[in-house]
C-alpha cells in the first residue's frame, strides 16, 4: 500500500520536476501550438503546393513538379510582372501621400484649438468605414455618367473624367481612395508621437531664433523619425496586402484589362477563378518573400540609422 | 512550496486547455437530419421559392436552412467548402455551363440516376433536351435544370416610333437603327450591352453564332476565324460607336440593364430572364415603353443561345442526400415550376411551356421572342470546357478591345493562340 503510494508520489515528483525544468516551454506551449496550427502550417502547406501542379480540386491527385511553377511565374511578363509593378505603384503612391498628408494633418491638430474634438472625430471617420462599403461608395461617386465626381468637375467647367472606368486612370483613382481612407491612421500614429515629444529641444531652438520651418525640419521631424518609420512600416505592409477596395470596385481580375490587378488580386484569381492552386501558391510565396525582403531592408536601414 | 503548488496547478490548467482546444477542432460527421441545408443564388427564382418553402416544410415535416449568396460569392463558397469536402451543404444551386463540368469532374455532385428512376411521377423525360444535357456528365445525371434563358433584344418603343423605324430583324438593321436613334437623341445611347471581359462573353456568344462563328471547333480554337473577328468587331463597335460616353469596361448585367432601365439607351441585348428588371415600374423608368424582339439575324441567321442558367444538385459529401433530394424533387415538380414560371421565371419543363398558364404571365412579345429563340437556339453560351472562368477571360479579350476602339483582329489572333494553348493544356 505504502509502496504504491510511494510510487505515485515518485511519478508526480518526476513530472513536476520535468515541468519545472522546462517551465518556459510548457507555459508557452498553447500559444506555440496555436501559432503552429494557424500560421506555420498554412505557410508550409502553401510552400509545398507551390512545387506541385495541383489544380481543379485540392483533393484531386497532383504531382511534384519542382521549380516549374516558379519558372512559369517569374517569366510571365503578361500578368505576374505587371502585377508586381502595380502593387509597387499602389503601395508607393499611397504611402507617399498618406505619410505627407498624415504628418501635415497631425501638425495641424497638435496644438489645442476650439472644436478640436469634433475635427478629430470627423477626420477619423473614413478609418472606421468598412472597406467594401467604401469601395461601393466611391464606385458610385466615380461613375462616369451619373456620378458626383464628374458633376462636381462640371461646376468648374472641367470635362468629365473616366476615373475607375478607364484602364489608364483606374489604379491612380484607387490610390486616391486608399489615401482618403488610411491617412487618418497615419495621422493618429504621428499625433501620438508628437504628444510624446519633449518640449525642451523645441524651446531651445526657439531661443536660438529658429523660425517655424527650421524648428519643424531640424528639430521636430528628426525627433519624430522613429514614429514615422513605424507608421511607414505598418501602413506599407497593409497597403501591399490591399484587396478589398480593389476587388469591390473592379471585381475579379482587376478589371477587363487587369488594370488594377495587384499580386493579391492575381493570386486570388489564380486560385478561385482558375483553380490553379499550385501556381497561385507560387505567386503567394514570391509575394511573401518580397514583403519579408522589404521589411528586412527597412530594419537594416533602421539599425544603420540608430548607429 | 506554495509557489510549487501554484506552478503545478497552472501547468495542469494549460494542459487541459490545450487538449480541449484540440478536441474542439474535430467536427461532427454528416448524418441524415431533418434539417435540409440549401444554398441558393441571388435570383428572382430564389425570391419566389423562398415564399413557397413553408409549403414544403409542412408537406414533409423537414426544416429548410437557407443560405443565399451573390453569383461570385456563391462560386467562392463552393470552391472553398466543396474543396474541403464539406458536409454542410445538402442542396446546391449551380450554373451547369459555368461550373457543371468542373464540379462533376471533381466529384462534388452526387449521381442522381437511381433517384430519377425511382421518381417516375416526377418525370425526368419532361425536361427540355438541351438543359437536361447540360446537367448530365458522362451519361450520368448530376443536376436538375431550374431556370432557362436565351438572349433577346430589348428596345424602346417610343424612340423607335419617333425615328419612324421598324423593329430590327437583322444585325445590320440594328446597327442602322442604333445610329439613327443616338444621332436624333443626344444623351441617349443607341445601344448597350455587357462590357466586362468575362461577363460579356455569354451575351456575345449569340452574335458569334449568328455571324457563323464559334469559340472552338472540334477541340481547336476558332476565335480568329473571319466570322468570329466580324462578330467581335460588330459587338465592340456597337458599344464603341453608339454606346454611352465614357463607357466602363467592367459592366455586368446589373450595370448594363440599369443604363437601359434609366432611359439612357435605345437597344439592349441580354438574357430573357432579366426582363423584370426592365418591365416592372419599381425597377425601371421605361417600363411602359419597353419592347421585346427575338435575337436579330446575322449572316448565318438568328442563332441566340438558349440554355439552362441554373440547376439544383446534391452535394456528394452530404450525409443527408435523401432529404436533399426531397427538396429538389419538390422544387422542380410540375406544380412548383408552373408556379414560378407563372410568376415570370422561365423553367425547363416541356409540359409547363405547353400549358397556357405557363406562358400567361410573360408579355406576349417576350413569350413569342423566347419561343422563337428556343427554335433557333444554341445550347451553350460560353466555351464548353472545365475551367470556364479562365476560358471566358481569354475569349472575352477582343470584346473589350473592340469596345475601347482597339485593334480587334490582332486581339483575336492573340486570343486564338492563348485559347489553343488553354485547350491543349486542358485536354492533356
Amino acid at each position: 500500500m505504502s509502496q504504491v503510494a510511494h510510487g505515485d508520489v515518485g511519478a508526480w515528483e518526476k513530472t513536476s520536476r520535468w515541468v519545472n525544468r522546462r517551465r518556459k516551454w510548457v507555459f508557452a506551449a498553447p500559444a506555440m501550438i496555436f501559432v503552429a496550427l494557424l500560421l506555420v502550417f498554412p505557410v508550409v502547406w502553401t510552400l509545398y503546393l507551390s512545387f506541385t501542379n495541383s489544380k481543379g480540386s485540392v483533393r484531386a491527385p497532383f504531382d511534384f513538379t519542382g521549380f516549374e511553377n516558379y519558372f512559369t511565374v517569374l517569366t510571365d511578363t503578361e500578368r505576374f510582372w505587371p502585377a508586381v509593378g502595380r502593387t509597387a505603384y499602389f503601395t508607393g503612391g499611397a504611402l507617399v501621400f498618406e505619410v505627407i498628408l498624415g504628418i501635415a494633418i497631425a501638425l495641424l491638430l497638435w496644438k489645442p484649438f476650439k472644436g478640436e474634438r469634433l475635427v478629430r472625430v470627423a477626420i477619423l471617420l473614413p478609418l472606421v468605414a468598412t472597406p467594401v462599403a467604401v469601395g461601393m461608395m466611391w464606385r458610385l461617386i466615380f461613375e462616369p455618367n451619373i456620378g458626383f465626381a464628374n458633376e462636381f468637375l462640371s461646376w468648374f467647367g472641367i470635362p468629365a473624367q473616366p476615373w475607375l472606368s478607364s484602364p489608364d486612370t483606374a489604379l491612380s483613382t484607387l490610390v486616391f481612395v486608399d489615401v482618403w481612407q488610411w491617412t487618418p491612421m497615419v495621422t493618429l500614429i504621428i499625433l501620438a508621437g508628437l504628444t510624446a515629444l519633449p518640449e525642451e529641444p523645441d524651446e531651445a531652438a526657439r531661443v536660438d531664433g529658429a523660425n517655424w520651418w527650421q524648428r519643424l525640419w531640424y528639430v521636430t521631424l528628426p525627433l519624430l523619425a522613429p514614429t514615422i518609420t513605424a507608421a511607414v512600416v505598418l501602413r506599407g505592409i497593409d497597403a501591399l496586402k490591399t484587396f478589398d477596395i480593389l476587388y469591390a470596385t473592379k471585381g475579379k481580375g482587376g478589371g477587363s484589362f487587369h488594370e488594377v490587378e495587384t499580386l493579391n488580386i492575381y493570386a486570388y484569381g489564380l486560385s478561385f477563378d482558375y483553380n490553379r492552386y499550385g501556381q497561385a501558391s507560387t505567386v503567394l510565396i514570391l509575394f511573401f518573400l518580397m514583403i519579408i525582403g522589404l521589411i528586412w531592408i527597412l530594419s537594416l536601414r533602421k539599425k544603420a540609422a540608430n548607429k | 512550496m506554495k509557489h510549487r503548488v501554484a506552478l503545478k496547478a497552472a501547468a495542469l490548467a494549460v494542459g487541459v486547455l490545450t487538449v480541449g482546444a484540440l478536441a474542439g477542432c474535430t467536427t461532427s460527421g454528416g448524418e441524415a437530419s431533418d434539417v435540409v441545408r440549401v444554398t441558393l443564388a441571388n435570383h428572382v427564382w430564389t425570391d419566389l421559392i423562398k415564399e413557397k418553402i413553408p409549403e414544403f416544410e409542412e408537406q414533409t415535416g423537414l426544416t429548410v436552412e437557407l443560405t443565399q449568396l451573390g453569383e461570385d460569392q456563391l462560386s467562392d463558397q463552393y470552391n472553398v467548402k466543396l474543396n474541403a469536402g464539406t458536409d454542410e451543404i445538402d442542396v446546391m444551386m449551380y450554373r451547369p455551363l459555368q461550373e457543371g463540368k468542373l464540379f462533376a469532374q471533381n466529384g462534388y455532385l452526387a449521381e442522381l440516376d437511381d433517384r430519377i428512376d425511382a421518381a417516375s411521377d416526377w418525370d425526368w423525360s419532361d425536361f427540355q433536351a438541351g438543359p437536361a444535357e447540360a446537367t448530365t456528365y458522362e451519361d450520368t445525371v448530376v443536376g436538375v435544370p431550374l431556370v432557362t434563358e436565351s438572349e433577346v433584344l430589348y428596345y424602346r418603343t417610343d424612340l423607335l416610333e419617333q425615328a419612324g423605324l421598324e423593329v430590327p430583324t437583322t444585325l445590320a438593321e440594328l446597327e442602322n437603327a442604333a445610329k439613327l436613334v443616338s444621332e436624333a437623341n443626344p444623351g441617349v445611347a443607341g445601344f448597350i450591352a455587357r462590357t466586362g471581359r468575362s461577363a460579356a462573353v455569354t451575351q456575345f456568344s449569340s452574335y458569334l453564332f449568328s455571324f457563323g462563328g464559334d469559340f472552338s471547333e472540334q477541340g481547336t480554337a476558332a476565335v480568329n476565324s473571319p466570322e468570329a473577328v466580324e462578330a467581335y468587331e460588330y459587338y465592340g463597335g456597337m458599344i464603341h460607336k453608339y454606346g454611352p460616353q465614357n463607357v466602363s469596361t467592367d459592366m455586368n448585367w446589373a450595370e448594363a440593364s440599369a443604363i437601359f432601365a434609366q432611359g439612357q439607351a435605345a437597344f439592349y441585348t441580354d438574357a430573357s430572364s432579366l426582363y423584370q428588371n426592365l418591365a416592372l415600374p419599381e425597377n425601371s423608368t421605361v417600363s411602359d415603353k419597353l419592347g421585346y424582339a427575338p435575337f436579330p439575324e446575322g449572316p448565318a441567321g438568328s442563332k441566340p443561345y438558349s440554355i439552362p442558367a441554373w440547376a439544383l444538385g446534391l452535394n456528394s459529401g452530404s450525409g443527408n442526400q435523401d432529404n436533399g433530394w426531397k427538396f429538389i424533387e419538390w422544387a422542380t415538380s410540375f406544380d412548383t415550376v408552373l408556379a414560378t414560371q407563372e410568376a415570370g421565371v422561365p423553367g425547363a419543363r416541356t409540359s409547363v411551356w405547353d400549358d397556357p398558364a405557363g406562358t400567361s404571365s410573360f408579355p406576349a412579345a417576350l413569350a413569342a421572342a423566347i419561343q422563337a429563340n428556343a427554335q433557333n437556339g444554341v445550347g451553350y453560351d460560353r466555351p464548353l470546357v472545365v475551367n470556364v472562368a479562365e476560358a471566358r477571360e481569354i475569349v472575352g479579350d477582343p470584346i473589350v478591345v473592340g469596345i475601347t476602339g482597339g485593334d480587334v483582329p490582332a486581339a483575336a489572333e492573340t486570343a486564338e493562340q492563348k485559347f489553343q494553348a488553354f485547350l491543349d493544356d486542358e485536354n492533356q
